[in-house]
């Protein structure tokens, strides 16, 4: 290794020389909002020394969930560990790095996702854990952005549009993850017409974060370069499964798998149970996060394959925390799966809530509640109260009710992120009370 | 570029050769002293002086291949070729009287040498592989892959230290130093996205080591 300059000043060298070289033309400086939006500004390769070395400024007024008037100024800081050549654009001259926001006396600033992510994983480190996601993320195909969901497919028989058509659309994005460094593990069409799941190969939160992001605009990138349109949606069609966001977790201590022990029947460690107990003790508080938007709620409810009650299983497709069967002796990839989020969350801050959640339960050694299967689909209301069953909020308003009164979301959130989501998604909420919907119209005009 | 040398007393005319071929000797007194005596910029390779007892000088080499995972070329006398073939653990020999022409060659073609390109730039190869240290640019088959700088650094990391097998908390100490907290887990998805982006062909110059590590080369 070449010792004589110190890694941040490789870093930034390598970013300049491959812009050089590569005949880089812009370069795109991105970050999230609060909602998980990707905001974007392009600058030139001219620009680019002054933003690797002081950052860019920029009126963080503009940004939802960022400044107040009185701190409007903010800098981006592009991280050049995270320079990717852009595969999309035309002739490749396009790149991008993601930033982190700071405040004009170079602080980190606490109403940055990629900060708060970064916060909760200092935190994990500092007990010796680091924290890995592995997500199935699952979106629609529609014809076009207009307000009626047009699918593409319907698998009838006699359908102009064969079932493979999405096949090209799902490969063409694969490519473009695969040269932006996302490797997909695994893809395919899923239960609902029009209805398409990407697997992402595992890699540390914040990686993963950045890459579902990322993801998310490549998916719609490449499907408006065939004239079709994508949409993360939690639930798009009201007769079929919406689109859900199942994270796979686990916790390593340095080459260990800290959610593995071999002795146990399960396979799981005093480790995974506790991160286990943690998820379903604190998942109505942090469900607001993981099912930001009023759409979220009409995805969870029951016979669509979503979670509703606030359980763990081993092979239970209804149970909100799932503990995959691994294969004998891979002990790496012993894993649990979180199973409520749904892809329109934004990740840093979904992250940041699962990880404080699960930890809690480690650190307080909360007790793991038995498994439960499907059976509880079929229990009364009071067989479950009896058994000590919680249901997961039934919608937004009831999800920022649990987080209103959650130390523990502030805590992982931060003041900042905490307050002006919750002033948002109120907002929201009052919103869609005050819409009369096309249900009420169908329902009631013709019959009150 | 440093090479070890074993016996410590070379013969001059093997001095004379290294020095001739454009290579700095360093004696080293026995196996450890490859470690200890390492220079900042690493070995090109280790050459072993077969004595009288062709057996301890190949037995020197293996160990020294084995435990410090550099390249190793022997000096051979004409009258022991035959002997050679009964041994491994060597990557190439030369023999005596030695020709500094041949010996350039050679040791250039066991280290992963560092060379000059026409810009005056320095180029890191393997097999058809080539990473320009200047300009942060890789090409396999002269045709340009795209890497990101961690994954330029791991590669570059592999293609300087080879025939080695290093623990993933090692390459994530040298590579991406200490303050990273992403876990040694990161290890493997970059091996996995350098594999991928190296091609089918050559994803097998990285090889896993079962609970251990990785090996490169």
């Amino acid at each position: 290794m070449d010792t004589s300059r110190s890694a941040p000043d490789r870093q930034r060298d390598y970013v300049l020389r491959t812009v050089e070289e590569r005949g880089i033309r812009f370069v795109r400086l991105w970050f999230t909002d609060v909602q998980g939006f990707l905001k974007s500004f392009a600058i030139t390769p001219a620009e680019l020394e002054v933003a690797l070395a002081e950052g860019l400024s920029f009126d963080g007024t503009s940004i939802d969930g960022f400044s107040r008037v009185s701190e409007a100024d903010m800098l981006a800081r592009p991280d050049p560990a995270t320079f990717q050549i852009l595969p999309w654009r035309r002739g490749g001259d396009t790149a991008r790095m993601f930033c982190d926001i700071v405040t004009p006396d170079g602080a980190p600033f606490p109403g940055d996702p990629r900060h708060v992510l970064r916060r909760n994983l200092e935190r994990a480190a500092e007990l010796g854990y680091s924290f890995y996601v592995g997500p199935e993320l699952e979106y629609f195909y529609f014809a076009d952005a207009g307000p009626e969901p047009k699918v593409l497919d319907r698998g009838g028989y006699f359908d102009l549009t064969p079932l493979d058509v999405a096949q090209e659309y799902r490969r063409d994005t694969i490519l473009a993850l695969e040269k932006l460094g996302i490797p997909v593990e695994f893809s395919h069409h899923e239960v609902s017409p029009s209805q398409h799941e990407l697997d992402l190969r595992y890699t540390d939160a914040l990686t993963m974060a950045d890459n579902l992001v990322t993801t998310r605009l490549a998916v719609k990138e490449v499907a408006m370069e065939h004239g079709i349109y994508a949409t993360f949606m939690p639930k798009p069609l009201e007769r079929y499964d919406g689109s859900g966001l199942h994270l796979h977790l686990s916790l390593f201590q340095g080459d260990e798998n800290a959610f593995h022990e071999g002795s146990d029947p399960y396979g799981l460690s005093k480790v995974a149970r506790g991160f286990i107990a943690g998820l379903l003790h604190h998942a109505g508080e942090i469900t607001a996060v993981t099912n930001q938007w009023v759409n979220s709620y009409k995805r969870l409810v029951g016979g669509f394959d979503a979670p509703i009650y606030e359980t763990w299983a081993r092979n239970d497709q209804t149970a909100l925390v799932r503990v995959p069967t691994t294969k004998r002796g891979k002990i790496d990839s012993t894993r649990i799966e979180y199973r409520s989020p749904d892809p329109a969350c934004n990740p840093y801050l979904a992250f940041s809530v699962i990880l404080a959640a699960g930890l809690a339960g480690v650190e307080n050694a909360y007790e793991l509640p038995p498994e439960m299967g499907e059976d509880v689909l079929t229990m009364s209301a009071g067989e479950r109260t009896a058994a000590g069953i919680r249901r997961l909020p039934a919608n937004l308003a009831d999800a920022l009710r649990a987080m209103e009164s959650s130390e523990l979301v502030r805590a992982a959130l931060g003041d900042h992120v905490f307050e002006w989501f919750l002033r948002n998604k109120h907002r929201e909420w009052r919103d869609y009370q005050q819409h009369v919907s096309r249900f009420e119209l169908e329902e009631y005009l013709p019959v009150l | 570029m440093f090479v070890a040398v074993y016996p410590p007393a070379p013969s001059s005319a093997l001095t004379a050769a290294l020095l001739g071929a454009g290579f700095q000797p360093v004696p080293v007194d026995d196996v450890a002293q490859v470690g200890t005596r390492e220079p900042e910029q690493g070995w090109v390779a280790a050459v072993v002086e077969l004595g009288d007892d062709v057996g301890l000088g190949a037995l020197v080499g293996r160990k020294i291949r084995e435990e410090h995972g550099i390249g190793v070329l022997l000096v051979a006398d004409r009258t022991v070729t035959a002997d050679l073939g009964e041994f491994d653990g060597f990557d190439d020999f030369v023999l005596t009287p030695i020709d500094v022409a041949e010996l350039r060659v050679r040791l250039g073609r066991i280290g992963s040498k560092a060379v000059l390109d026409s810009a005056g730039d320095e180029v890191l190869r393997f097999g058809d592989l080539e990473l320009n240290t200047s300009t942060y640019q890789a090409s396999v088959g002269s045709r340009p892959i795209d890497l990101t700088y961690m994954e330029y650094e791991l590669l570059r990391f592999f293609v300087e230290h080879p025939n080695r097998v290093w623990s993933r908390e090692q390459i994530l100490s040298k590579v991406w130093g200490y303050d990273y907290f992403g876990g040694s887990r990161t290890v493997d998805v970059h091996v996995r996205r350098l594999r991928a982006k190296l091609g089918e062909s050559r994803a097998s110059w990285i090889t896993t080591v079962r609970s251990v590590g990785y090996r490169f080369g």
